[in-house]
C-alpha cells in the first residue's frame, strides 16, 4: 500500500490537529476585538498590551519558578528512578515501578483534590510550593521513562570497565555515565518544564491565590475584551513550547547519536 | 606470515616452569542456590597463554570476573602473584579485562579511551601522551588518536581496549571472548595478532572461549569446564590427541566410539577386545581413568588418526575391512562413513565409524558401496573406562 | 563492582527510595486518606470521625451522580471510540507507508500539539465553534449561511469533538507501536498463501495490533472520564462531568466525607470498566511475538 489515500487521510489528521493552533498567531495579530472572521487588520497591540500586564507577569514569573523547580525535582527523582530500575534487581521492584508510573494514568482531578484534602487538613498554606509538588509528582513518570531508556541504552560494561581501570564506583558513573546520560536529562528537564508550565488543574486547584499562567488565562476566559490578549499569550506559549521541545528532541537524538544507538523513534 | 617473535617450543618451555601468578584453592561460587563453581582448583603460570574453554554455562566467565575482582567468591581461596585477592576489589587487582562487547567510551576519543586509565597516574601530560601512542602503535592503530570511538569497526575497537588494558602493565590480561563478535576472517587474523602480542609484552593471558579451535591455536594450556569444574586441564595437543573422557573428546573435535571389552592390564597398557578391530593393547597414556560412561568401557579414535585404502591396497599397520556407507566431499577433504566388519554399536546396529582423508593430489576418491581397508595403529585410539 | 545478591537488592532498594518516598507521601497517602475521608461523617465545618457508609448510600441513589456518571461514560466512550477509530488509520499509515528514516520526524509533529497547553486548546475550540467564533463568522462572510449556527458549541457533541482533538496523539502511539512490533513475513506469508489485502489485514494484522488497540482505548478513556477542563468550557457549565462534581462536593459545598465517596465510586467504577475491558480483550493480549 503506497501512499495514496492514507497519505491523504494523515496530512488530513495533521491538519485538523494543528488547526486550533494556527488560528492564535491568526488572531493574535489582528486588530479586531472578536475572535471571527473576517479579519480586519495587522495590529502587535495585544502583545503590548500583554507585556504591559502586571498580573500577567508576576503570573508568568510564578509558572517559571514552578516549572524550573518542578523539572528540576523531578528530573532527579528521576535519575534515582531509573537507575535503580534498569540496573537492579531487588524485591518488589514491579509494584514499586508501578507505583513511580501511576501518576500517568490517575485523573488530574484526583491527585489534585486528594492532595489538596490532605494539605488543607494538615493546615498548609496553598502557594507556589504546593504547585510545585503537585507538578512535581506528575513529572517524575516521564522524567523516569526518559531516563530510563537513556540508561538502557548504554552498555551494561562501561561502568565496569571504568572500574576495573581503576576509577571508584562513584568516579566510574561520574566520567563515564552522566555524559552519556546527559541528553536524556536534559531532555527530562525540558519535557518536565513543558508539562509544568502547560498544567492548569493541579495549578487550579493547589495555587491558592497564586496565580500561573494557565490559571490566569482561565480567569480571564469570562472577559469578552480580554480574548485578543489571551490570543497573543497563547501564541507565545505555543511557540515557546514548541521551541522547547524541537531542543529536547535534537538533544534525544545526538544523545543516540554520541552512543551509535538506533532511533526507536520518540519519547516512547 | 611471519612467525611469533619466540618460537612456540621455547616459549612452551618457558612457561612451563615459570612461577605461579594466578592460584585458585577450592573455589567455590553460589548465586543463592545456583552452584556456578564447584571447587576450582587451579595454577596459571607466569606468561603463559591460558584459555578456559566450555559451552555456555559452565562456569568459565564466572571465573574470569572472580579473578578480575567483578564477583566474591563463596569459599576458597584466589591468589594473584602470590596475594591473596580477598577483600581487593576489581580497581585495585594487578589484572585489566577486555570486555565482551569491548565497552570503548562512546563519548571519548581513541586516544581518551586508551589514556582514561592513567587519569591517576602522577606522570606529565606529555609523558601519559607518549604512551598512549606507544600503546597504540603496539596494537597496530597508529595515528588513531584523534578519531571519534563510536565510528570504529569492531576489529579496532577491540585493538583500543586492548590497548587501553595493555597501557597500564597490569601483570594478568583477562580477556572475556573477545573474538565472538568479529566476523571468521577478522577472527583468524586476530587469534595471530593476540599470540604474537602476548609474546611481545610477556605477561600473562587468561581468556575465555566457547570456540574449541579458538583455543587450540591461541593456547599454551587449556581448561576445559563442565557445570563449574575442570573436566581437564592439558596443552592442545595433549587435550585433542589423549583426552581424559568422552566429554572433553566430544567437546573438542569430533571422535568416533567403538564398544570396548576390557581384557586385563598389560606392562604398558591395558588389554581390550574391539568388535570391529580385534584385540588392541592400548597404551597406559591412552588410557582414561576418570569415565565408564553410561555405556561402559568405550575406545575412540579422532577422523584423522586412521588411513582409508582402498580394497587392493595393505597399508603399514594394523588393517581392518569394510563397506564404505557414505562419502562427504569437502574440497580439502573426503570424509567417509565405514561400516567395519564385524563392529557393534552401543545399540545393537553396527554404526560406521566416519573417517577424514585429504585430497592429496593423486589420490582418488572412494565410492559409495564399495569395500575398502582402513589402516590404523593402537597409538591412535583413546580407552575410556 | 563485586555484586553479590544481598548487595544488588540493598543498592537497588536504597536508589528507588526517594522517588518511591516521594510517591507515597504525595500521591498514595492522599488517595488513602481520600478513601478514609469517605467512611467519616461530615460535620458543619469539620469531619467527625465516624464510621458510616452513609456517604456512599447518599452517592448511590442520588439520580444526579447517576445522570453524570452516565453522561460521562457516555461521553468517555464516544470519545474512545472516535479517537480510536481515527487514530488507527494513522498509526497504520505510519507504520507501513512512512520511511523508517521519517518516521520519527513524524511522530514528533504528531506529538507536538498534545505539549502545548490543554487549556488553551480547550479555549480555542469554544472560539471556534461559539456563535460569533471562527466557523460562524467564516461561513457566514463566504455567504453560506445567513444565521450562526447554533448547535455547534454548548452541547454533548461539541464536547466529544474538542476531547477527540486533545487526546488523538495518546491514541496513536499504542497502536502505532503494537503495528511496528509485527514480523513483517508474517503479513507476507499471508499474501503468499493466497490471501487478498483485505483478508490479511483482517486475520493477522488487526489481530496482532489489538494490544496497541486496548492500550489505546484505556489511555483515552481514563483521563477522559475525569476530565474537568472541557465540561466547564464547552459544555457552558451547565453539563457537568463527574469531576465537575467532585469540585463542586468538595469545595464549593465543604462537605469532604461526600466529595471523597464519589471521587472513590467514580475511581472504582472506572477501574471496574476498564479492568473488565482488558479481559474482554485478553484473547489478543496473551499473543507474544
Amino acid at each position: 500500500m503506497k501512499g495514496g489515500g492514507l497519505r491523504v487521510y494523515a496530512v488530513a489528521y495533521l491538519l485538523f490537529l494543528y488547526a486550533p493552533i494556527f488560528l492564535l498567531p491568526v488572531f493574535a495579530f489582528n486588530s479586531g476585538t472578536v475572535i471571527s472572521f473576517p479579519l480586519k487588520g495587522f495590529t502587535t497591540e495585544w502583545f503590548v498590551q500583554m507585556f504591559g500586564n502586571a498580573s500577567l507577569r508576576k503570573a508568568l514569573f510564578n509558572s517559571l519558578t514552578i516549572a524550573v523547580s518542578a523539572s528540576v525535582f523531578a528530573t532527579c527523582l528521576g535519575i534515582f528512578a531509573a537507575r535503580a530500575s534498569t540496573r537492579f534487581e531487588f524485591p518488589g521492584k514491579t509494584p514499586i515501578m508501578a507505583m513511580i508510573m501511576l501518576p500517568l494514568v490517575l485523573p488530574e482531578i484526583i491527585v489534585s483534590i486528594s492532595l489538596l484534602v490532605v494539605l488543607l487538613s494538615i493546615g498548609v498554606q496553598l502557594s507556589i510550593l504546593t504547585v510545585i509538588l503537585g507538578h512535581t509528582l506528575i513529572c517524575m513518570p516521564y522524567a523516569t521513562v526518559i531516563l530510563s531508556t537513556a540508561f538502557n541504552s548504554l552498555d551494561r560494561s562501561l561502568e565496569e570497565a571504568a572500574y576495573d581501570l581503576g576509577e571508584t564506583k562513584w568516579s566510574a558513573f561520574r566520567l563515564v555515565i552522566l555524559p552519556l546520560v546527559m541528553p536524556g536529562i536534559i531532555s527530562s528537564l525540558l519535557m518536565s518544564f513543558t508539562i509544568s508550565l502547560d498544567e492548569f488543574i493541579i495549578a487550579f486547584f493547589l495555587a491558592g491565590n497564586e496565580p500561573t499562567l494557565p490559571t490566569y488565562i482561565f480567569s480571564q476566559l469570562r472577559f469578552p475584551k480580554q480574548t485578543p490578549m489571551i490570543m497573543a499569550l497563547g501564541t507565545v506559549l505555543v511557540v515557546m513550547s514548541i521551541l522547547l521541545l524541537t531542543i529536547a528532541e535534537y538533544f534525544r537524538r545526538r544523545g543516540l547519536a554520541k552512543t551509535g544507538a538506533k532511533d526507536t523513534g520518540g519519547f516512547l | 606470515m611471519t612467525t611469533p617473535s619466540s618460537s612456540t617450543a621455547a616459549h612452551r618451555a618457558r612457561t612451563a616452569a615459570a612461577r605461579p601468578m594466578i592460584e585458585c584453592r577450592d573455589v567455590q561460587k553460589y548465586y543463592s542456590d545456583y552452584h556456578a563453581l564447584r571447587g576450582i582448583d587451579l595454577t596459571i603460570r607466569e606468561g603463559e597463554f591460558f584459555s578456559l574453554l566450555g559451552p555456555s554455562g559452565c562456569g568459565k566467565t564466572t571465573l574470569l570476573r572472580t579473578i578480575a575482582g567483578f564477583e566474591d567468591i563463596s569459599s576458597g581461596a584466589v591468589l594473584i602473584d602470590g596475594q591473596n585477592m580477598e577483600g581487593v576489589p576489581a580497581n585495585r587487582r594487578p589484572t585489566n579485562m577486555v570486555f565482551q562487547s569491548y565497552a570503548i567510551f562512546p563519548h571519548l576519543t581513541v586516544a581518551e579511551n586508551v589514556g582514561f586509565g592513567l587519569r591517576r597516574d602522577p606522570r606529565s601530560k606529555a609523558e601519559k601522551a607518549a604512551a598512549v601512542e606507544e600503546a597504540l602503535e603496539m596494537v597496530g592503530l597508529k595515528g588513531y588518536g584523534k578519531r571519534a570511538s563510536h565510528a570504529l569497526s569492531g576489529g579496532q575497537r577491540q585493538r583500543v581496549a586492548l590497548a587501553r588494558a595493555l597501557i597500564l602493565k597490569p601483570k594478568v590480561l583477562l580477556l572475556d571472548e573477545p573474538l565472538s563478535a568479529l566476523d571468521r576472517k577478522m577472527r583468524e587474523q586476530m587469534q595471530v595478532e593476540l599470540i604474537k602480542l602476548q609474546r611481545q609484552v610477556g605477561i600473562t593471558f587468561v581468556l575465555v572461549t566457547h570456540d574449541q579451535e579458538e583455543a587450540l591455536v591461541m593456547s599454551d594450556r587449556i581448561a576445559v569446564m563442565f557445570e563449574g569444574q575442570i573436566a581437564q586441564l592439558d596443552g592442545p595437543e595433549a587435550l585433542y590427541a589423549r583426552p581424559t573422557s568422552r566429554r572433553v573428546a566430544n567437546f573438542i573435535g569430533v571422535m568416533n566410539f567403538l564398544p570396548a571389552h576390557v581384557l586385563g592390564e598389560t606392562p604398558n597398557g591395558v588389554e581390550v577386545e574391539v568388535p570391529g578391530l580385534g584385540r588392541v593393547e592400548i597404551p597406559a597414556g591412552n588410557v582414561s581413568r576418570r569415565d565408564p560412561g553410561d555405556e561402559g568401557p568405550s575406545v575412540g579414535f579422532r577422523p584423522e588418526a586412521v588411513s582409508l585404502l582402498s580394497a587392493s591396497q595393505s597399508g603399514t599397520g594394523r588393517v581392518t575391512g569394510g563397506v564404505i556407507d557414505e562419502v562427504v566431499y569437502y574440497g580439502d577433504m573426503t570424509y567417509y562413513d565405514v561400516r567395519l566388519d564385524g563392529s557393534a554399536s552401543f545399540d545393537g546396529k553396527a554404526r560406521p565409524v566416519r573417517i577424514a582423508m585429504r585430497n592429496v593430489f593423486g589420490r582418488e576418491v572412494q565410492d559409495v558401496g564399495t569395500r575398502a581397508n582402513v589402516s590404523w595403529s593402537p597409538g591412535s585410539l583413546v580407552l575410556f573406562r | 563492582m563485586a555484586a553479590g545478591n544481598r548487595s544488588q537488592a540493598a543498592q537497588g532498594l536504597t536508589l528507588i527510595a526517594p522517588p518511591l518516598a516521594y510517591a507515597v507521601l504525595v500521591m498514595a497517602a492522599p488517595l488513602v486518606t481520600i478513601l478514609a475521608y469517605s467512611f467519616l461523617k461530615d460535620g458543619y465545618l469539620t469531619v467527625i470521625r465516624e464510621f458510616t457508609l452513609e456517604n456512599y448510600r447518599a452517592v448511590w441513589s442520588d439520580p444526579i451522580f447517576h445522570t453524570i456518571l452516565r453522561r460521562s461514560l457516555g461521553v468517555a466512550a464516544m470519545v474512545t471510540l472516535v479517537t480510536v477509530a481515527l487514530a488507527f488509520p494513522v498509526a497504520y499509515f505510519l507504520s507501513f507507508v512512512v520511511a523508517a528514516e521519517r518516521k520519527g520526524l513524524w511522530l514528533f509533529l504528531i506529538t507536538i500539539p498534545f505539549w502545548t497547553s490543554y487549556l488553551i486548546r480547550v479555549f480555542l475550540w469554544k472560539v471556534i465553534l461559539g456563535y460569533n467564533g471562527v466557523i460562524n463568522s467564516g461561513l457566514k462572510s463566504l455567504g453560506i449561511i445567513e444565521q450562526p449556527l447554533s448547535f455547534l458549541l454548548y452541547n454533548i457533541n461539541s464536547m466529544v469533538m474538542t476531547l477527540a482533538h486533545a487526546y488523538a496523539p495518546f491514541a496513536i502511539l499504542p497502536i502505532f507501536i503494537a503495528l511496528e512490533k509485527i514480523d513483517r513475513s508474517l503479513l507476507e506469508a499471508g499474501r503468499d498463501l493466497g490471501e487478498s489485502r483485505a483478508m490479511t489485514f483482517w486475520r493477522v494484522t488487526l489481530p496482532l495490533a489489538m494490544p496497541g488497540v486496548v492500550a489505546a482505548s484505556l489511555i483515552v478513556f481514563i483521563p477522559t472520564i475525569g476530565d474537568y477542563v472541557t465540561p466547564a468550557l464547552i459544555g457552558g457549565g451547565k453539563i457537568p462531568m463527574i469531576a465537575n462534581m467532585i469540585q463542586s462536593q468538595m469545595l464549593d459545598q465543604d462537605n469532604r466525607p461526600m466529595g471523597s465517596a464519589l471521587a472513590v465510586s467514580s475511581m472504582l467504577v472506572v477501574a471496574i470498566l476498564s479492568l473488565l475491558f482488558v479481559l474482554v480483550n485478553r484473547r489478543f493480549l496473551k499473543v507474544r511475538q
